[in-house]
């Protein structure tokens, strides 16, 4: 069964010629070949719970935060990104450097973003969205944790704005 | 030291962690920092419909859905464990600001008088909440990507389309918070 789910995969792989919803979520190209039990997605839950952690500590959860960010009133948040965009960079320039493999010793690999309009039309429609609800997708879903339950109708209507895209995506400048 | 954990976390301490999401998910298993695919992932599990974005096995990408479950968990422990709610210190600009146009309340995350179940029924609460949501669900998707996959794990990886993303995401946060904000808190 797993043999069959990995060349059903493998087929579709090669065959998908749709390169642009490929690259549009780069996370479906980076899929190896292992197959795992669930429970080894219990590792992933680990790293979830202390993003959350982190998100709702370092008060970017904060509908005022981000209000703070966008009126230059704070440097709070240019400091939380900027200083984890360069923790990334550097990781990844030593993971690249020593050639680190993953836990299961498969080689790391990362597949380049490719450019098309959507980053641009739908960043501004982001941005719009996020100094609206003060929240990035990973913000919804810590605040629903902290008790908000009202921003539960907010992820329903992020996951519905997902679905309209998922349909006139066909329709719209690429 | 709890009463450390308590106090709010100053950005070079939270930034350097969320940084450390990169390598942890590439180390575990290959896998791409990012929290609005989960979106498409919910889409593709429970209404696909027929549309062909959706139709893919997203049980491959269910340790994605781990993740988003991890957050929503994270931030009920933090809130409910390591939450010392008198330590928000607001910009006194921004509070008099919003004070202005007609917010009362400026305790806790959210500003009640936006983000509540009765304000579902006003105006302002259905475009805060329910255009803003879309919004955001839209637009990462568009973009191919959120702050999570874009402007920290694309610009990590020094992407340039990821560069144009995260520059397009402030742009319209701009907009909307100097140019259109105030018109809406006036409905």
């Amino acid at each position: 069964m797993q043999l069959k789910e990995t060349t059903m995969q493998k087929t579709l792989l090669n065959t998908n010629t749709d390169f642009e919803v490929r690259s549009l979520d780069s996370m479906c190209i980076n899929e190896s070949e292992i197959r795992h039990p669930w429970w080894h997605n219990l590792k992933y839950l680990a790293v979830g719970i202390i993003f959350g952690i982190i998100l709702v500590k370092s008060e970017v959860v904060s509908w005022f935060r981000i209000q703070e960010m966008f009126r230059l009133q704070s440097f709070h948040m240019y400091g939380v990104i900027g200083s984890a965009v360069a923790t990334g960079i550097i990781s990844i320039q030593l993971i690249k450097k020593f050639g680190i493999k993953t836990l299961y010793g498969e080689p790391i690999a990362i597949h380049p973003k490719r450019f098309n309009k959507g980053q641009i039309y739908g960043g501004l429609l982001f941005g719009l969205g996020w100094a609206l609800t003060g929240a990035c997708p990973g913000p919804l879903y810590a605040l629903i944790g902290t008790g908000a339950y009202v921003i539960a109708v907010v992820l329903l209507s992020a996951i519905a704005g997902t679905w309209v895209y998922g349909l006139v995506r066909d329709k719209m400048p690429h | 030291m709890l009463e450390l954990i308590r106090s709010p976390w100053p950005w070079y301490i939270a930034g350097p962690l969320i940084g450390l999401m990169v390598p942890a998910l590439l180390i575990m298993g290959n896998k791409i920092f990012g929290i609005s695919s989960s979106l498409r992932h919910i889409c593709a599990a429970c209404v696909p419909g027929n549309i062909s974005f959706f139709k893919y096995n997203w049980k491959l990408e269910a340790w994605n859905l781990f993740l988003v479950a991890g957050v929503l968990i994270g931030g009920f422990l933090a809130y409910r464990f390591l939450w010392n709610p008198n330590e928000i210190k607001l910009n006194p600009r921004l509070i008099q600001s919003l004070q202005q146009s007609g917010i009362t309340h400026f305790d806790g995350l959210l500003p009640k008088d936006l983000f509540s179940f009765p304000a579902l029924m006003t105006p302002r609460g259905l475009i805060f909440m329910l255009l803003g949501g879309f919004l955001v669900g839209f637009g990462t998707r568009y973009a191919g990507g959120c702050t999570s996959g874009h402007s920290i794990m694309g610009l990590s990886n020094l992407q340039l389309p990821s560069l144009v993303a995260t520059v397009c995401f402030m742009a319209g946060g701009f907009i909307m918070t100097n140019l259109i904000l105030p018109l809406l808190l006036k409905l």
